[in-house]
């Protein structure tokens, strides 16, 4: 069994914690938060997790495996160091780091300590993007000549809110948000952005940060697309992210639910006809033995556990990508001011 | 419990296989009128059990249904709660405390003077009931003989480990609602041993039965497994798989396991109403 706790009990922490908890591979031994709401409700409904409210206190009286760190952004770094100091593999919600130096620092001691890491960018655990992933990788648009990557979603929709997504200090807003996922999609499934041009970083309704971005990449290929994201859009039920590259031998659109790959001609190796063809993500979703909010929360736990568990590094979302990501999100925000 | 149960994901925007159709969706039932339209074809066609979230347009339904009692006094609601992408976006922006005093109704300010917020950190209880009491404000007056949570509570719930919110889930909306409790579910076969931990004899569990073992967790076998071998009354959703099957093999393949009380399904067409209820009611034993 592998020894687990939790840090950051929100939104993403408490969906982690009931993964973990129900994980068969897995000893969930604590749950670390300052909230005494729900701490208590912990205390109330499941005494065989251990609560702490200091982080510092919790490293140095269990002995974990593991922590899952689920708190805002600017917080990543203070509890990752000491996990890795101790030699704790570490898995940390996205965005990674606040500030470079810091997200350098920890990629650069995790590889000292080998300590195993992984970053919550869930996209690369559902298996249309996987698909798409491997399809470009195998040539089939032939010479690629753009690429889109958009997301949209209801999050602010009236001017109000008060959490730390409202904080940009604490890295909240729709780049940290939102857009950072589709920057990483793009990375790892069509290439890494090496230059960026005429960012918009628009407000909408939020007074500090930004809900909408829109931008010119240029990836390491010459590849050059729009990105285009906006968590104020209420015509979207709940986050929805695509991805579509067009080349000299066809198209491929791509989202969470579907894979639509248009050919100009038959590839015979892919087993691609002419036109249009769907795969949808009944038949590429990854088999899972516990759901909650989709296969690819699921599916990422997995992969980190059983990293853990043969004590290898895996190649997906590593720290190091994750940085990469917070490169291109700090280009961004410097492209836009000048 | 019917055999058919008619569902709601069709109304809004709720589709597994496209983004896109969701779209195409949500602007097809964009006002209530088209929404009582389809709902009115299916009563037609002999269906008597709708199966909602508690979305807020359910609200503007059931308005219509309380003012046309002659149409339906025998009509039954099976109320899911909640309704998590409310909840999802209201904790992304106000997070957890922010979202309970946003849903939390008026009367919040008035416990305040009592402790409020600090009472409710201690009993968990009380704000359940207020946060179920909200949620079924709209069926005032509607027939709901069984009220369900929702998959992604219970799911989290069953996760956490804190089960026993199950059991005081179940007294209450007994003894208040005079309801059967329903739990909806992505992980039928450990839900199904939690529940029997807690006492909760033959519950009413909904979840995705399918040829192709589509959002079965764990995997098609041991879902037979337990539709063949364990005491409880099984709701079948996501038969099609999302689309990914016919109509017909998809419900064929239900018709093997006679425990199945009921299949929830949603269509759109009249056609599709007619011929989905024919097959279920021919299939199920």
């Amino acid at each position: 069994m592998i020894k687990i706790a939790i840090i950051g009990l929100g939104k993403m922490g408490l969906s982690h914690t009931a993964l973990l908890g129900a994980h068969p591979k897995v000893d969930l031994v604590a749950v670390c938060d300052t909230s005494s709401m729900v701490l208590n409700g912990f205390k109330r409904y499941n005494k065989s997790i251990k609560l702490y409210e200091d982080f510092n206190e919790m490293y140095a009286k269990e002995q974990l495996d593991a922590v899952l760190i689920a708190t805002p952004t600017k917080l990543h770094y203070l509890m990752a160091k000491p996990a890795i100091e101790k030699g704790v593999h570490v898995f940390c919600e996205k965005p990674f780091s606040l500030t470079l130096e810091q997200g350098e620092e920890l990629v650069a001691f995790c590889n000292e300590k080998k300590v195993i890491n992984q970053v919550g960018y869930h996209n690369h655990f559902i298996g249309t993007f996987r698909e798409m992933k491997r399809l470009l990788a195998a040539g089939i648009l032939g010479d690629q000549f753009h690429f889109t990557g958009e997301a949209y979603g209801p999050v602010v929709t009236k001017p109000k809110g008060g959490s730390w997504r409202a904080k940009p200090e604490e890295g909240g807003g729709c780049l940290f948000d939102y857009a950072s996922h589709v920057l990483n999609l793009i990375q790892e499934v069509i290439g890494k952005p090496t230059k960026v041009k005429g960012t918009l970083l628009k407000r909408f309704y939020s007074k500090e940060v930004e809900d909408g971005v829109f931008s010119s990449l240029i990836l390491d290929s010459g590849l050059s697309g729009t990105l285009s994201v906006n968590w104020s859009d209420e015509t979207y039920r709940k986050m929805s992210t695509s991805l579509m590259v067009i080349g000299d031998k066809g198209k491929i659109i791509c989202d969470a639910t579907e894979l639509k790959v248009y050919l100009k001609e038959e590839n015979k190796t892919e087993s691609l006809p002419k036109g249009w063809s769907i795969k949808y993500i009944t038949d590429l979703a990854l088999p899972i033995d516990f759901y909650l909010r989709g296969e690819e929360y699921s599916a990422q736990i997995d992969y980190f556990i059983d990293n853990v568990e043969k004590g290898k590094q895996g190649d997906i979302n590593t720290f190091e990508q994750a940085l990469y990501t917070d490169k291109v999100i700090e280009m961004l925000k410097t492209d836009s001011n000048e | 419990m019917d055999k058919v149960l008619f569902g709601d994901n069709q109304f809004f925007a709720v589709n597994h296989l496209s983004d896109e159709k969701s779209r195409a969706q949500s602007m097809r039932f964009k006002d209530t009128k088209s929404i009582m339209y389809v709902l009115d074809q299916a009563i037609d066609l002999g269906i008597n059990t709708f199966m909602c979230t508690t979305h807020d347009r359910i609200a503007e339904i059931t308005e219509i249904m309380r003012k046309n009692k002659a149409r339906y006094q025998n009509f039954n609601i099976y109320p899911c709660m909640p309704y998590a992408h409310k909840y999802a976006n209201a904790v992304t922006e106000l997070g957890i405390m922010g979202t309970i005093k946003q849903y939390v109704p008026g009367n919040i300010f008035s416990l305040a003077a009592k402790g409020g917020m600090a009472l409710f950190n201690k009993d968990f209880g009380k704000l359940m009931e207020i946060l179920i009491d909200a949620e079924l404000k709209m069926f005032k007056d509607i027939n709901t003989p069984v009220i369900f949570l929702q998959n992604v509570l219970v799911d989290m719930i069953l996760g956490l480990g804190m089960t026993e919110v199950f059991a005081e889930y179940a007294e209450y909306v007994k003894k208040k609602y005079n309801a059967e409790p329903g739990f909806i579910t992505m992980n039928m076969p450990m839900l199904y041993d939690e529940l029997e931990k807690l006492g909760i004899q033959n519950p009413i569990i909904c979840s995705s039965i399918n040829k192709i073992g589509f959002r079965m967790s764990g995997g098609k076998d041991i879902y037979e497994k337990y539709l063949t071998e364990k005491e409880f009354r099984p709701i079948a959703m996501q038969v099609l798989a999302a689309g990914a099957l016919r109509p017909q093999e998809a419900i064929e393949y239900l018709g093997q396991f006679p425990k199945i009380e009921s299949v929830l399904f949603g269509a759109s067409s009249k056609g599709h109403i007619q011929e989905t209820k024919e097959l279920i009611e021919n299939n199920l034993k």
